[in-house]
């Protein structure tokens, strides 16, 4: 029995109540609801979670076990080291023709995750627009979301390898339109946006005078044509938040290192979130990219063109079971249609886990345009994606025949 | 070289049996092209042979392998290899390397027990009229080869 004074301490409300309606209102990451199921089963090939497969080189690591061993752990400047502003500068003009002035339009933050969530926070006021290209990466709607922000998806095409088209963007915009957030190379379908690609959707920027947060995580996974950053087309640099990191290119996932560059009073909005939240970025992590962007491209190149081997692999081994699958040329992700077998993405994903063992993650997750499609990293070992890509053919074979 | 069969030997020393059409998906050729270079370079002797990595402590019938540094005089006219090579006739040396530095040749020996290794050495080996010394080492565990995961074998191995 309880008694009448340990009632008055006890909450009088569900736990549920006192969380606020935005928290409320935004839904668990459905990538890592499938991925808590299958972690730890050895009889499983997972092309689920997008990280390389490759363990950040020996160089990096080394660089900041002897940072350790010479007593670097304090804080460091609220934006980063200001060595690796100025490496991180000279990189972005280099790979990307883009110039920014390290002292105030470089932020380094923990990971592109805290970036992106720096800009949203600093551009939305309630009620305000985020037009958004689906499929795309899960975390921006519900950070725009949190911030009281409303998503607006704009539905891509496997037809146009998932490019963002002018008309299909100018159409979605209202008199609210006030943040466009791109992310190419894309996660999940591997699409790219060219000089060409881009110039119609840099007029409509212009025209109904958006501001533009580009996730450019994937820059370096480029398979054919260079990466051209959203920042560097004509006009465009003010406009734009670039956000970038080290987790994808560098092998380097685990360390939460990313930036954000932009117009000095961007970045110094998202500098005095970052101060009052996390700070620093960790300065751990700070001197091992630093020593990535130093003397690690070679190393990248080499990964790079491993991404790619494996991805013509996974991209005949699809189409050779007959599931089309357009051409992903960058990222490290095919996005194929599963269309054909008469099956929901999320359907198809989980019985191709349960009788094939095989974990995908279903494209519906990502928003408009994923239904239909399942993502699938190609960032594993190549007897792994042999293995799966037979597996995955025997049991679209079984679904196609049974339905016969 | 060519960079394609730069790129095949890659691949090759990875997966030995790999075959042409699986590079040449890789690699976005075709599997013909593929299958030329890998000719030629059999025929040049670039690809010498297509071995096996054995984890042999895993295997019943274990295996002991030395090293042995060795020093030598060397020929008139031929310099080491002559001798070198003649070590090499020999079916325990699985492998000769010619060295700069304290000593003159590495060569790798494998044997059943301790004792048979040994009685090369004192038997065969050093009683050649060029050898002047011997070092044995008897290699203890391969690490770079009983690493199970290719994360820990790239760890250990740029260690």
């Amino acid at each position: 029995m309880i008694k009448e004074d340990e009632k008055q301490t006890m909450p009088r409300r569900s736990m549920r109540d006192y969380l606020s309606s935005q928290a409320k209102q935004i839904k668990p990451s459905g990538i890592r609801r499938f991925f808590d199921l299958v972690s730890g089963r050895k009889d499983i090939i997972t092309l689920g979670v997008g990280e390389p497969d490759f363990v950040t080189p020996w160089h990096v690591r080394d660089a900041c076990v002897a940072a350790l061993e010479a007593g670097k752990t304090q804080y460091t400047s609220n934006a980063g080291m200001p060595e690796l502003r100025e490496a991180i500068a000279t990189y972005l003009y280099e790979r990307f023709a883009v110039a920014y002035e390290p002292s105030n339009e470089i932020l380094v933050t923990v990971g592109g995750s805290e970036a992106i969530d720096l800009a949203l926070r600093a551009l939305i006021s309630p009620g305000d627009e985020i037009l958004i290209p689906e499929p795309c990466y899960i975390s921006y709607s519900p950070i725009a979301t949190l911030g009281g922000g409303i998503p607006v998806g704009i539905e891509t095409f496997a037809e146009d390898n998932f490019k963002l088209r002018a008309d299909a963007l100018q159409a979605a915009i209202t008199p609210a339109s006030k943040v466009l957030i791109l992310c190419y190379p894309s996660n999940p379908t591997g699409g790219i946006m060219t000089y060409e690609d881009w110039l119609p959707v840099a007029k409509v920027v212009e025209e109904n005078d958006l501001i533009v947060i580009s996730d450019e995580i994937y820059a370096e996974l480029t398979y054919g044509a260079n990466h051209v950053s959203f920042a560097s087309l004509p006009g465009m640099k003010d406009r734009t938040i670039l956000v970038s990191g080290f987790s994808k290119a560098f092998a380097m996932t685990g360390w939460r290192m990313g930036y954000a560059c932009g117009h000095p009073e961007l970045i110094g909005a998202m500098l005095k979130i970052h101060q009052y939240t996390v700070m620093c970025a960790p300065i751990m992590g700070q001197i091992a990219a630093l020593e990535a962007l130093t003397n690690g491209l070679e190393e990248k190149d080499r990964m790079v063109e491993s991404y790619n081997q494996r991805r013509r692999l996974v991209v005949k081994g699809f189409r050779e079971i007959g599931l089309s699958c357009h051409e992903p040329e960058g990222a490290f992700y095919a996005f194929p249609s599963i269309r054909s077998t008469g099956l929901s993405s999320e359907e198809f994903a989980r019985q191709l886990l349960e009788e094939a063992k095989v974990a995908a993650v279903p494209g519906n997750v990502f928003g408009l345009g994923g239904e239909g499609h399942l993502r699938c990293s190609y960032a594993t070992s190549v007897p792994q994606l042999t293995e799966a890509i037979e597996r995955i053919g025997a049991f679209v074979h079984r679904l196609k025949t049974a339905g016969a | 070289m060519s960079e394609l069969k730069l790129k095949i030997l890659e691949l090759l020393k990875e997966d030995a049996r790999r075959g042409a059409d699986l590079i040449a998906t890789m690699l976005g050729e075709e599997e013909e092209e593929v299958k030329r270079a890998i000719a030629e370079m059999e025929k040049d002797h670039v690809i010498v042979k297509y071995a096996t990595v054995v984890n042999w402590s895993k295997v019943n019938d274990e295996k002991v392998t030395a090293l042995i540094e060795v020093q030598i005089t060397p020929e008139r006219g031929r310099g080491f290899e002559g001798i070198a090579e003649r070590i090499y006739l020999y079916p325990e040396v699985k492998s000769v390397y010619l060295m700069s530095g304290a000593y003159d040749l590495l060569v790798e020996v494998e044997g059943k027990t301790l004792k048979e290794v040994a009685s090369f050495v004192s038997n065969k080996l050093s009683p050649i009229d060029s050898v002047l010394s011997t070092k044995t080492f008897f290699i203890l565990k391969n690490i770079s080869r009983t690493a199970s995961s290719s994360k820990n074998a790239k760890a250990i191995n740029v260690c």
